[in-house]
């Protein structure tokens, strides 16, 4: 008799599938489709009228340049908060790798933050800043610089792009430093006996090596960005002064949840969802052929 | 959806009465966003009603700022499970006034449970803000409270200025706060919490201009902001002109600047008369409030200020034996003699004429005149169309949107005039939102 290796029928693979489906279903699929729907409603905020309204909401939206701000606004933030949150990371990552005594107290101390909820991020850091009670505020004061992130919208983008990097230094470093330990060392200290100095033995061995790390990083903190940083920005700036921290995804969260315009947000969470599977298609499609597996 | 399964509650909660009919209290949810010592005054009046009787007991919880609470309240009538009361600010009053089938009218509350209620009882100015224009009281209120001008005694002191007459008038707090800020306050002259409520809306009415036609919206929502006159203007360059030397310092949207005050880096401060508890606990220093300063060319200033604080929503579809209760509870806050150590002790207004009239023949406000000053400011004329009170939809947003423009106006990056006409502008378009989402 032959030897089946797969199953007879339909039924049972689909079965067998089923929980699976049934979680990615009513977790993801149905709170999107959701959104999509909810984004062709003017309602009030109690949810006692309704009006189906097709595309206004998302026609208001385009005609607002306040919107065409705060995508600015979202591209400059999310590109300062990638590139420091994995820059930094990557050198620390570096450092505790090295044969250094304590190591292990090292790594667990700079994977503590992560465990910081956003908002409490947040609050620290604007305790810290805060312009007339803040002590690094005040140091900053004393170096005779007008340290005024209430009104200086550079300011303001300051404090949270240092907030939210800060966030996602541990989540980064901890990635980077399984990926360099899974570098065979053999490799490295060949290339130290051919007389490579370390920098180059960085650059041409250790970082491409590192590559599908990175990529991998680059994805999940650009989505970090876009997604999850709404409660540092909240208690930091609160989106001011005059809109200067208010990213895309911030605006969805005041205007749906502190606004009650649950239409407008629910357009505004459709295309930050488009935007964010382009972004991370356009990624895969482009940015994956230079990784090296 | 949520009448029929809060009736099925109702049903079942009932059947349980029925069968126990010693032991079972109603509950009565109460969610509020007082914190501090603000936070045991709500506890504390709690616990005295349900020692009062046996048949209701209130449960207060604390669901976060006030927009919190009101979201709260929101999110959770729409999941079928409002609590009984929810104090909401006085920023969203017409929101819950539009939202007709989410609420139940304090007035009509009152008459079904047989409870003694009348609307002229309450101090005319708090009664007015929260009834209908045929002066059916919609919600109760709870905790009012109007703007002043605290300031610091001390700071005046060393500033060679008179402690005991404070600036009247916008150009004499100018020349103070420079004073002020010669004399060592150098970081900040004067200050104001809550940036619009205090530089826009107070100011309008207190100044008999308008902030929005048809009565700053209290005669219906098809309303247009009118914020950007030549004495709007004129107030916001002031304060742009004066923020480059520090002389006026901007402190945020919310309150969260009055901490300035208390440690006395601001000896000038303009927040709501509800700050009283904190100054009292905190500041070191000798303090006094006085009523908001004007422009004296202003035609009619000053005219009279508006509330602001909260009151309390009784939420619809609740069956009619916990409307009881809530009624029960809503008469035993209006008690004068409750209501009069509430005001003693909070520093919010008294809401009844009675319990007014008691602190006042006591002798209270010789001793402490600065709990006077919001009720001063109040009654100092009789309203006008421009100051009745203000009833603008969408008002939680549209305060954000008003304040990014005057931050970029004291940012520099626009003239007061054009900040004022953005706001003005992108306000209305959240007004004409709002009045397609009530009329129907």
């Amino acid at each position: 008799m032959e030897k089946r290796v797969v199953f007879d029928g339909k039924l049972l693979p689909y079965a067998l599938l089923m929980p699976q489906l049934l979680i990615t279903i009513v977790f993801f699929y149905w709170p999107a489709a959701q959104a999509v729907w909810q984004s062709f409603f003017i309602q009030d905020a109690f949810g006692l009228t309704m009006q189906f309204v097709w595309f206004e909401n998302y026609q208001v939206l385009f005609a607002n340049p306040d919107y065409y701000r705060s995508m600015l606004t979202t591209l400059v933030f999310s590109c300062l908060v990638t590139f420091f949150s994995l820059s930094i990371a990557l050198m620390f990552a570096v450092q505790a790798d090295k044969q250094i005594k304590a190591a292990g107290a090292y790594k667990t101390f700079l994977m503590w933050p992560y465990a910081v909820a956003p908002a409490i991020a947040g609050v620290l850091w604007l305790f810290m800043f805060q312009p007339s009670l803040g002590l690094v505020a005040q140091a900053i004061r004393a170096l005779g610089i007008d340290w005024n992130p209430q009104l200086n919208g550079g300011h303001a983008m300051t404090l949270v792009v240092m907030a939210a990097t800060w966030k996602q230094i541990s989540y980064n470093f901890l990635f980077f430093l399984a990926g360099l330990q899974s570098i065979p060392k053999s490799v490295i200290e060949a290339a130290a006996i051919d007389g490579a100095r370390p920098a180059r033995r960085f650059w041409t061995i250790i970082f491409p090596l590192l590559s599908p790390t990175t990529f991998f990083l680059l994805v999940v903190n650009i989505v970090y960005v876009f997604f999850d940083t709404f409660g540092i920005i909240d208690s930091v700036t609160g989106g001011g002064p005059a809109q200067a921290t208010t990213t895309l995804v911030y605006k969805v969260f005041s205007d749906g949840r502190l606004g009650g315009d649950l239409g407008g947000s629910a357009a505004q969470s459709v295309i930050l969802m488009i935007l964010v599977i382009g972004l991370t298609a356009i990624q895969f499609r482009y940015i994956e052929r230079k990784v090296q597996y | 959806m949520f009448n029929r399964r809060s009736m099925l509650a109702a049903a079942a909660a009932g059947a349980m009465m029925a069968a126990t009919p010693a032991a079972a209290q109603v509950e009565i949810q109460w969610w509020h966003a007082m914190t501090g010592a603000n936070n045991e005054v709500v506890n504390k009046l709690a616990q005295d009603f349900n020692a009062s009787q046996r048949e209701f007991r209130v449960v207060p919880t604390y669901k976060g700022s006030y927009p919190d609470t009101m979201n709260a309240g929101i999110a959770a009538f729409r999941a079928g499970n409002a609590p009984h009361i929810l104090q909401v600010f006085e920023v969203g009053t017409a929101t819950m006034m539009a939202a007709r089938g989410a609420i139940k009218p304090v007035f009509q509350l009152m008459a079904e449970a047989n409870e003694p209620f009348v609307p002229s009882a309450y101090l005319p100015a708090v009664a007015g803000y929260y009834s209908t224009s045929r002066g059916e009281m919609l919600s109760f209120p709870f905790n009012s409270s109007s703007s002043v001008m605290w300031y610091n005694k001390d700071a005046f002191r060393r500033a060679g200025l008179n402690p005991d007459q404070p600036p009247k008038t916008w150009p004499e707090v100018f020349e103070a706060a420079k004073k002020l800020r010669a004399a060592g306050y150098d970081k900040c002259g004067f200050s104001s919490a809550w940036i619009t409520w205090l530089n826009l809306e107070q100011f309008s009415l207190w100044h008999n201009v308008p902030l929005a036609t048809r009565a700053n919206g209290i005669d219906g929502f098809d309303t247009e902001l009118k914020f950007n006159s030549p004495l709007h203007v004129r107030h916001l360059q002031n304060l742009i002109d004066l923020q480059k030397d520090n002389t006026f310092s901007y402190s945020g949207r919310t309150n969260t600047g009055e901490g300035r005050f208390t440690s006395g880096e601001c000896p000038i401060f303009l927040t709501s008369s509800g700050f009283y508890g904190n100054v009292k606990a905190n500041a070191k220093f000798d303090w006094a409030n006085a009523p908001m300063p004007y422009y004296p060319d202003a035609p009619g200033a000053p005219q009279n200020s508006t509330l602001g604080g909260a009151s309390l929503w009784v939420m619809g579809g609740k069956p009619a034996a916990e409307y009881r209760g809530v009624a029960k509870f809503f008469a035993f806050l209006s008690q004068t003699d409750r209501q009069a150590k509430l005001h003693t002790d909070s520093g919010y207004l008294p809401i009844t004429q009675a319990a007014y009239e008691q602190v006042k023949a006591s002798g209270f406000y010789r001793e402490n005149p600065y709990l006077e000053t919001p009720i001063l400011q109040l009654n100092n004329k009789p309203p006008t169309e421009n100051s009745r009170g203000l009833r603008l939809g969408n008002m939680v947003q549209m305060r954000d949107v008003w304040a990014e423009e005057i931050e970029a106006a004291l940012a520099g990056q626009k003239s007061a005039q054009a900040a004022l006409d953005a706001a003005v502008s992108r306000g209305n378009v959240m007004l004409r939102q709002f009045e397609r989402t009530v009329t129907r």
